[in-house]
């Protein structure tokens, strides 16, 4: 198969889907690449080096949409490019499904098929073509510098022979992919790095990070993102009006502010309000991650960066991987590269596509001259339920009512009906026997009860002392040897004196080797 | 009068027995009451001396005396290792005890059923007390010391079997003879007809026939039931031993042999039950023995056992600013209690956190974990017990499992078909990094696989648990 990339039409667009690299890989697979002259210029890989690598160079994008089987590029097809596809081509890039249903409908018109990238599932088999975290990644990395370039101060702290500088203090509003990578350059940079997140899970990954998780003070369970592959879910209004004052709180103090908050197929919520962009000092930055979708914060204006009347810098280019082009595409390559090799098992050039995969599956979007979006739910769970979901604090305190109550009556119930056998037993044994043995008996019966309530006392620890001491004890059968030793012949004597002696044995041996080890027991 | 007095000087012994065992709820009151048990033994003894045993006290305090020096010398020279041993061969002489001492009450019962009124008036000491009985009284007495024979005999075997097996003397594993519980149903019903027989004739005769049987069961039953059961058979034992004095009691109508009696029996009763449910098995499915077999295919272990040096060990815990440390039963086997509590001591010079999770079957006997760990002089107070200290793994540097198996099980809680599914665990695969401590790869006593030694966090510190652990001591800066 030829494996083709054009230069990317949409302006800006830095990136470039094949590299020399990922080409030499490709080929390993038994394809053929082709790219258009240029078309890796303005990420620094030049035609030269394409051709060392074996890649065909053709003139023009039309020519490149004729040559090739497979069309790999970066952004959402113009409909230009649309045009150009045609019948039994498969096309890999960003597709924006969610909100393109008319390209949808027109590649599937057309027999094409078309893999999103954006639709990769997220499972660890599918991470090494998840091009969303790489680019995530990067764009993470990227906001932290856009950030100090437009910071007037240092990040770290320093004391120096002319005067002091304070640490600069960040805070990084979702801690996905992108703010996972922010909060790393962040501490690497020397700043103090707080980081904010609604799903709680993560805030181990946060600390690990070397930054300051920013809990709530909250009760409601917070949702899992586990549910739902990772991704924040929409939160309650409640957990919404906790958040917005602890950021009101956090506002004056902080330098940089990163927001990344985004939730799948929905406008970015707003978490920045404008009085707190009011709140912060003047020179401060705020990079919104979110403006494509609208931004975390309404002040935001897309793909621009902004002051606004108090001095704080409000960036919010949608470009980051872009601005970086050789890294972007090096990872974007790869992440293409990893797709193909999986639609292409025999390594001999031949693709299979095949809908039974939860990968490939979950990343076509038309296939077949239909449109397969959105896909089944993976077969696979992306990530394992946090176990012990259902913590029981959540009852509330008719609830806890209710269920005291319920344990109360069932204890009440068991011990009457224990009372009242244990009691129909006792008359009926006292209907029968004499007095003189039930005199008895109800001292055996109050014994056993007395031991049961005075045992279940006993601190697990001490369970070997309380054998050897119970032991030590039972030989109080000695007094029944006792008893009989002077009475009768002199079989009763001799059984009766190896009683007495081996009761001797018990009594002192159990006794004093509970001494030894209670005497062992010692506190720090 | 010398009634009066026995009966004062028994009530005190009663409430000295019950303190006893009640102090037990702390090891500060624990010092104390062993003391309470001590002085109300005496009390007893001597005020049966006086009282109702006078005939031939001196003969009585000379056996004593021999038989004291005996247990004496015995608990002085005993290992904290060999404690559970100790306490099944001292359970064996309480159960021959018993067995004696029913004997006696059937052959005096025979001699003064033989005497005429006049010379029963002229009975005294316990034959005396058998004269006055009415017929009724008589044939309860027949079922009470039937029952002390049977549950004394029953004892005294499962005892030696259980010494034999915590001492290594015998094959530990789980055994039972052709029939299996068959023949201990069988034992039980051929012993309720000799009851019958006994209870008609009065004779000799059915009662060895039943005392025979008694002494078969005791050996089959605890024959079948494996070392890892242990706890449970051992804390058994205890509470039949007590039964037997209790139904002693009864036939001699002495109402302390019956209080205390009871007492020792609900309190083994109560451990068993306890064993039992940290094991969540049915008293049952321990007694009829061994595990039974799994009730499907066990999910197959993924991965491989990742071993690892001393040097690698002490690296980690050289790091980490929170231990947990799992002691079982191998410690035991080892003797590294003494190795262990200088590497806790050494931790916690520097600092860090070290605590003690106890699992309440670990070892062969309840609590057993606890006393060798007090007997190497670690403090009582970072031993915890498993609901205490089960909550706090996932915030926990490091988890040094040593010489216990099932009890950190993961298959317990995520393989339903695993034959321990259910049985609650100490969750040390939560720590951040496990080391296990074990001679050499293979299943426990129970040979169940164990997921925890395949987790990635688990790293397998091959050898013997004493060697292994002091090589760390010179490791750790």
């Amino acid at each position: 198969m030829k494996i083709g990339t054009p230069r990317e039409v949409m302006s800006g667009e830095s990136r470039v889907a094949m590299t020399p690299e990922s080409a030499v890989q490709l080929r390993k697979l038994g394809h053929e690449c082709v790219i258009e002259a240029g078309a890796g210029a303005a990420a620094g890989f030049s035609d030269a080096a394409y051709k060392a690598a074996g890649v065909e160079v053709v003139k023009t994008a039309a020519a490149l949409w004729k040559a090739a089987d497979v069309v790999a590029k970066v952004r959402v097809p113009t409909d230009a490019e649309m045009k150009r596809l045609r019948s039994g081509q498969t096309l890999i890039s960003f597709f924006n499904p969610g909100a393109n249903d008319k390209q949808l409908k027109q590649a599937a018109d057309k027999g094409a098929t078309v893999i999103a990238m954006e639709m990769v599932p997220r499972i660890s088999r599918a991470q090494k073509m998840d091009a969303l975290s790489s680019m995530a990644n990067i764009a993470g990395y990227r906001a932290v510098i856009e950030a100090g370039n437009n910071f007037g101060r240092f990040f770290t702290g320093q004391i120096t022979a002319a005067g002091k500088v304070p640490p600069a203090k960040v805070l990084v509003v979702g801690a996905g992919v992108a703010g996972l990578a922010a909060i790393g350059t962040s501490t690497s940079l020397g700043a103090i790095t707080y980081a904010f997140d609604v799903r709680p899970e993560v805030a181990e990954q946060v600390e690990s990070m070397g930054a300051e998780f920013v809990y709530l003070d909250f009760k409601e369970e917070q949702s899992d993102g586990a549910a739902s592959g990772g991704y924040a879910s929409v939160s309650s209004p409640e957990f919404r009006e906790a958040q917005l004052a602890k950021f009101r709180e956090l506002a004056p103090e902080m330098d940089i502010v990163i927001t990344t908050a985004l939730i799948p197929n929905r406008e970015a919520p707003e978490l920045w309000t404008e009085d707190m962009v009011a709140a912060m000092k003047p020179g401060s930055v705020i990079v919104d991650l979110a403006a494509e979708k609208g931004g975390n914060c309404k002040l935001t204006v897309m793909d621009e960066k902004i002051v606004t009347e108090n001095g704080v810098t409000i960036i919010g280019y949608t470009d980051f991987p872009s601005r970086m082009a050789a890294q972007a595409s090096t990872l974007y390559a790869t992440n293409i590269r990893h797709m193909l090799s999986d639609l292409t098992p025999g390594k001999d050039g031949v693709i299979v596509h095949d809908m039974e995969d939860d990968v490939i599956r979950g990343a076509t979007v038309t296939h077949a001259g239909a449109v397969t979006f959105p896909p089944p739910p993976p077969k696979v769970a992306a990530i394992a339920a946090q176990p012990k979901k259902e913590a029981p604090k959540e009852l509330t305190a008719a609830e806890k009512r209710a269920n005291e109550v319920a344990a109360f009556k069932a204890q009440t119930k068991q011990q009457v009906t224990l009372l009242a056998v244990g009691g129909g037993l006792l008359l009926a044994v006292g209907l029968v026997a004499p007095a003189s043995f039930m005199q008895h008996f109800i001292v055996f019966v109050l014994a056993v009860f007395v031991g049961f309530q005075v045992i279940w006392g006993v601190a697990h620890s001490l369970h070997t002392p309380l054998m050897a001491v119970t032991n030590a004890i039972s030989s109080i059968i000695i007094l029944g040897a006792l008893m009989q030793i002077g009475s009768g012949s002199w079989l009763v004597l001799m059984l009766a004196g190896l009683s007495v002696f081996m009761a001797g044995i018990n009594i002192f041996g159990g006794f004093l080797v509970t001494r030894r080890m209670l005497a062992m027991f010692q506190k720090s | 009068m010398e009634y009066g007095f026995t009966t004062a000087a028994y009530v005190v012994a009663t409430i000295l027995f019950i303190l006893s065992l009640g102090g037990l709820s702390g090891q500060e009151s624990a010092k104390r009451a062993v003391w309470y048990g001590i002085v109300g033994m005496a009390l007893a003894v001597t005020a049966t001396l006086i009282g109702p045993g006078s005939g031939l006290w001196l003969l009585s305090l000379l056996l004593i005396a021999g038989g004291g020096a005996i247990g004496v010398v015995v608990a002085q020279r005993v290992q904290m290792t060999e404690m559970p041993q100790l306490v099944a061969a001292m359970h064996s002489l309480v159960g021959l005890a018993a067995v004696f001492v029913g004997y006696n009450a059937h052959f005096e019962l025979v001699r003064v059923l033989g005497m005429d009124e006049a010379a029963r008036a002229l009975t005294d000491g316990f034959a005396a007390l058998l004269a006055h009985k009415s017929s009724v009284e008589i044939s309860i007495l027949r079922v009470e010391l039937f029952l002390g024979v049977f549950i004394g005999a029953v004892t005294f075997t499962g005892s030696i079997v259980a010494f034999g097996k915590l001492a290594g003397k015998m094959n530990t594993a789980a055994q039972k003879l052709p029939g299996g519980h068959m023949l201990n149903a069988g034992a039980a019903a051929l012993s309720v007809i000799c009851l019958i027989w006994y209870f008609n004739s009065g004779g000799v005769f059915p009662l060895f026939v039943m005392t025979l049987l008694a002494l078969f069961v005791g050996y089959h039953l605890i024959m079948g039931i494996g070392g890892a059961d242990m706890p449970v058979v051992v804390s058994m034992l205890n509470s039949y031993s007590g039964w037997a004095a209790a139904a002693i009691g009864f036939s001699l109508g002495n109402d302390l042999l019956i209080v205390v009696g009871a007492l020792v029996g609900s309190s083994g009763a109560i451990l068993s039950y306890i064993m039992c449910k940290a094991m969540n098995r049915s008293f049952i499915s321990v007694i009829l023995g061994g595990f039974g077999g799994p009730a499907g295919a066990q999910a197959a272990v993924e991965g491989e056992q990742v071993a690892i040096d001393a040097d690698g060990v002490a690296a980690a815990l050289n790091e980490a600013d929170s231990i947990i440390i799992i002691p079982g039963y191998g410690m035991a086997v080892a003797q590294a209690q003494q190795a262990v509590s200088e590497l806790t001591s050494k931790l916690r010079a520097k600092g860090k956190n070290v605590r003690f999770a106890i699992h309440p079957v670990a070892g062969r006997l309840p609590g057993h974990m606890n006393v060798l760990l007090a007997e190497a002089r670690v403090p009582y107070d970072i031993v915890m017990e498993m609901d205490e200290i089960n909550a706090d793994f996932p915030d926990t540097d490091v988890a040094i499992v040593i010489g216990s198996n099932d009890i950190v099980n993961p298959a317990a809680q995520d393989d339903p078909n695993s034959p321990i599914a259910g049985m609650p665990v100490l969750e040390c695969w939560k720590a951040r990094q496990v080391f296990v401590s074990k001679r050499g790869q293979g299943t426990g006593y129970s040979g169940i696989e164990n997921p925890l030694f395949y987790k990635e966090n688990t790293r397998m510190f091959y050898g013997d648990a004493k060697d292994s652990i002091t090589s760390l001591l010179p490791k750790l800066d």
